[in-house]
This record gives structure tokens, sequence and C-alpha cells, in this order.
């Protein structure tokens, strides 16, 4: 029963509860590392390994963290592990690392990281949180796999860096630049509505209401303030 | 007079051509979450430009001074995230203390601006970059401008959309993206532009 469960979680992040293509967070690195399939894998894993480090050691000291310091002692800790990704990444990986660039940096300001040590990880066990960390991380790599597939494929006639010959005369080049980007995230977000035939709990606008400060935030509230005047 | 040159450069190309939010993707949460309204698309806008030109000011010297001298570059990332928390907490009791007018303009915005990765994109970046002080705040002036002006910009947009018959699969998120890809279509025009002023 145990094993269903826990096995629950990580396939929760994985489909139900994509961090990309359902819950819309991360948006920043989804667009601007998925031009080819080699740097959006790279940025997915390194994501990943962010994301399960910073949830196994947000929920070991989930009884220690006082309630109203959390979100800096959060970052704290995120940005710490990213420093330790980004150096491993130079050390081993050089290419990659040129590739992602300053977006290697930002992984931590990325709001999934910051989304699940807010909406799980300070709620639930170590090892909870670190299957759910493995399971978003395996759904933001999957996601940002696929879409820099559509992206290269079609745009650059190639996958991963090799090229595919009887696509050559057929590529649409403006799919690798930034506009290339938004239209193909735009074009799969309409893909998994027609998909679950809109059952999905696909989100119909992008709303502050999702974001992982938004129990801390005046915007919201303002926002609705707003509404009512 | 050269130095001035290259200083119009950095300002009209991190404007136009390396738009924070339309050619880097930076930001692009508020970009997408408070670009419903004008009035908020440009409060939004004012205050990450605020920040942007204040968090630069002090973590190029901090870089500079602290951690290059100490040989502790290694940490950047981390001080610059506290820095840039720290900063914007202070803005805002300082706005709610002594502006309390600007303070309920901008003051809603600031708490999100902490993790707007486009502050902190820009502040790596101008380091990144080699950009001596002048020339990282007006990078920075340039970067702000240029989210206010995709802010603004795509505000618009974007109530002419909420008017339009759209296909269901299409509704709310589908539709804003595409729209704002040709937005960025759009100032894809500028590249080569700005580099061939003063040419």
């Amino acid at each position: 029963m145990k094993q269903k469960s826990s096995l629950s979680v990580m396939l929760n992040g994985i489909i139900k509860e994509n961090p990309v293509l359902v819950l819309i967070l991360g948006t920043c690195p989804t667009l601007a590392t998925t031009n080819t399939v080699n740097g959006a894998f790279g940025m997915g894993i390194a994501a990943l390994a962010v994301l399960v480090c910073s949830n196994v050691f947000i929920s070991l000291l989930r009884k220690v963290i006082p309630e109203s310091m959390r979100i800096p002692c959060y970052i704290v800790i995120i940005a710490g592990f990213v420093t330790i990704v980004k150096m491993l990444v130079q050390a081993f990986m050089p290419s990659l690392y040129e590739s992602l660039g300053v977006y290697l940096d930002l992984i931590t300001v990325n709001c999934i990281i910051l989304g699940r040590a807010e909406m799980f990880a300070n709620k639930n066990t170590v090892v909870a949180s670190a299957l759910d960390g493995l399971g978003m991380g395996i759904g933001f790599t999957l996601a940002l796999t696929l879409m820099s597939t559509i992206r290269e494929v079609f745009g650059a006639a190639s996958f991963a860096g090799n090229p595919i010959p009887f696509m050559e005369n057929y590529k649409i080049e403006f799919l690798t630049k930034a506009p290339g980007g938004l239209l193909v995230y735009g074009l799969l977000i309409a893909l998994i509505y027609v998909i679950t035939r809109g059952k999905a709990p696909v989100k119909t606008s992008f709303s502050c209401e999702g974001c992982p400060h938004a129990a801390s935030c005046t915007t919201v509230n303002c926002q609705r303030e707003g509404a009512e005047n | 007079m050269d130095a001035f040159k290259t200083l119009i450069v950095i300002l009209l190309s991190s404007v136009f051509v390396d738009n924070y939010v339309l050619s880097r993707f930076l930001g692009i949460c508020p970009f997408l979450g408070v670009s419903e309204k004008r009035n908020q698309a440009v409060g939004m806008g004012v205050a990450v430009t605020i920040v942007m030109l204040i968090a630069t000011a002090v973590t190029w010297p901090i870089q500079y001074f602290v951690l290059d001298a100490l040989n502790l570059g290694f940490l950047q990332n981390i001080v610059f995230i506290l820095i840039i928390a720290a900063l914007v907490q202070m803005l805002e009791m300082l706005l709610k203390k002594f502006i309390p007018a600007l303070h309920k303009g901008l003051g809603v915005y600031l708490p999100l601006i902490t993790t707007n990765c486009a502050v902190l994109g820009v502040t790596i970046n101008n380091i990144l970059d080699g950009y001596t002080f002048v020339q990282s705040m007006v990078s920075s002036l340039g970067c702000g401008l240029g989210f206010l002006l995709a802010m603004v910009l795509f505000s618009g947009l974007r109530s002419r959309i909420n008017n339009a018959n759209v296909p269901a699969p299409f509704k709310g998120l589908g539709v804003t993206l595409i729209a704002a890809s040709f937005i960025s279509l759009a100032f894809m025009g500028f590249s080569g532009i700005v580099e061939k002023i003063f040419a």
C-alpha cells in the first residue's frame, strides 16, 4: 500500500501535475533553453538534481525553519545547491555550461523549485519529498525534451546535434529563434487541451494565484480588490 | 565620445534587440501574469526598472570589491539573490514609511520582484559581459525600460484578445502565448539596426 502511494506521488509530477504543461511553472527556462535538445535535456537534469536535493533538505529542516523566515531560508538552500550543480556542470560538461550560460544560475529563481518547497516539502516526509522532487524533475525534463525536439527537428533539421538529411530543405528556421519558443509552447498547451478533451486541470489563464508566493503576496489580494472596484 | 556611443548602443540594444522578455525570456511570469490591465503593467514595469537599477548599483561593487577581492566568486549566486531579496524588502519598508502615495502604487508589486528572474539575470549578465559600473547601470536601465515597453505593448494586445472569439483549445494561455510570439517576431526586426546606427 505504501509502495503504491509513493509511486503515485512520483507519477503525479510526471503526468497529472506536469509542472510545465499543466501547472505552467518555470516558463522562463522552458522557453529559453528548448532551442536545442541537448541544452533542454541538460537544463532538465540540472533542475532535477537541484529539486531533489532542495526538497530533501527543506523537508529535513521543516521543523527547524521558523514560519516567518521560510522563504529566505528556502532561497539560500536552493542557491547553495544551484552553485554545487553549476560547478559540477562547469567541471565535467563545459560545452553544456557554455550553452546554458546564465540560465544555470537562474535555476535559483525557478518557480518550480520554490513552489514545490512551499507546497510539498515543508509539509511532507523526507522520502515523499524526494519522490515528489524526482517526479516533478522528470516531468520538467520530459516536457522540455518534447518541446526542444519539436523546435530542433522542424527548425534546424537535426536531433540532438545530428542532422536529419531529408528535412534539410524544409527547415522552418524561426522555430529555433525566440518567437518560435512562444509559438510552440502555446500550441502544446492547446494540444494538451485537445488530447484530454478539456478535462485536464489545464489552467485557462495565467494568474498569480498559482504562484508559490500567492499566500504571502499582496498582489493577489490587491487584484481581487481591483476587480471589485 | 566613443564611450558615449557605447553607452547609447548598450541602452538601445537592451531595450529593443536583446529585450529581456521577448528575446531572452527572463521575467516571463510577470509578463504573462500582470499584463491584463495597462495600469498594472505600467506599475510592475516601473517597479522592476527601479529594483534593477538599485540592485545593479549594489551588486556591481560587491562583485568587484568583495567577492573578487577575497576570491569568493563562487558565492555570486547566493550573495546576489540575498542582496536582491533584502533590497526589495527594504525598499518596500522605506516607501511605506516615507512616500506612502508611491507605496500604494508600486508597493504591491515589490514582493513579487524578489524571485523575478529578470532582476537576478540582469545583475549576473552585467558581470558576465564585463561591463564597467556606468555601462552596467545603463544596461540595467535599458533592460528595465525594455521590460516596461513589452509589458505595456502586450497589455494593449491582451485587451483586444479578451474581446476576440478564440477556439476552445486556445482559450486563455494558448492564445496569449501565440500573441506574445507575434510581438517577439516584431522585435526581431530590430536586430542588426542598433549596431549600425553609428557605423
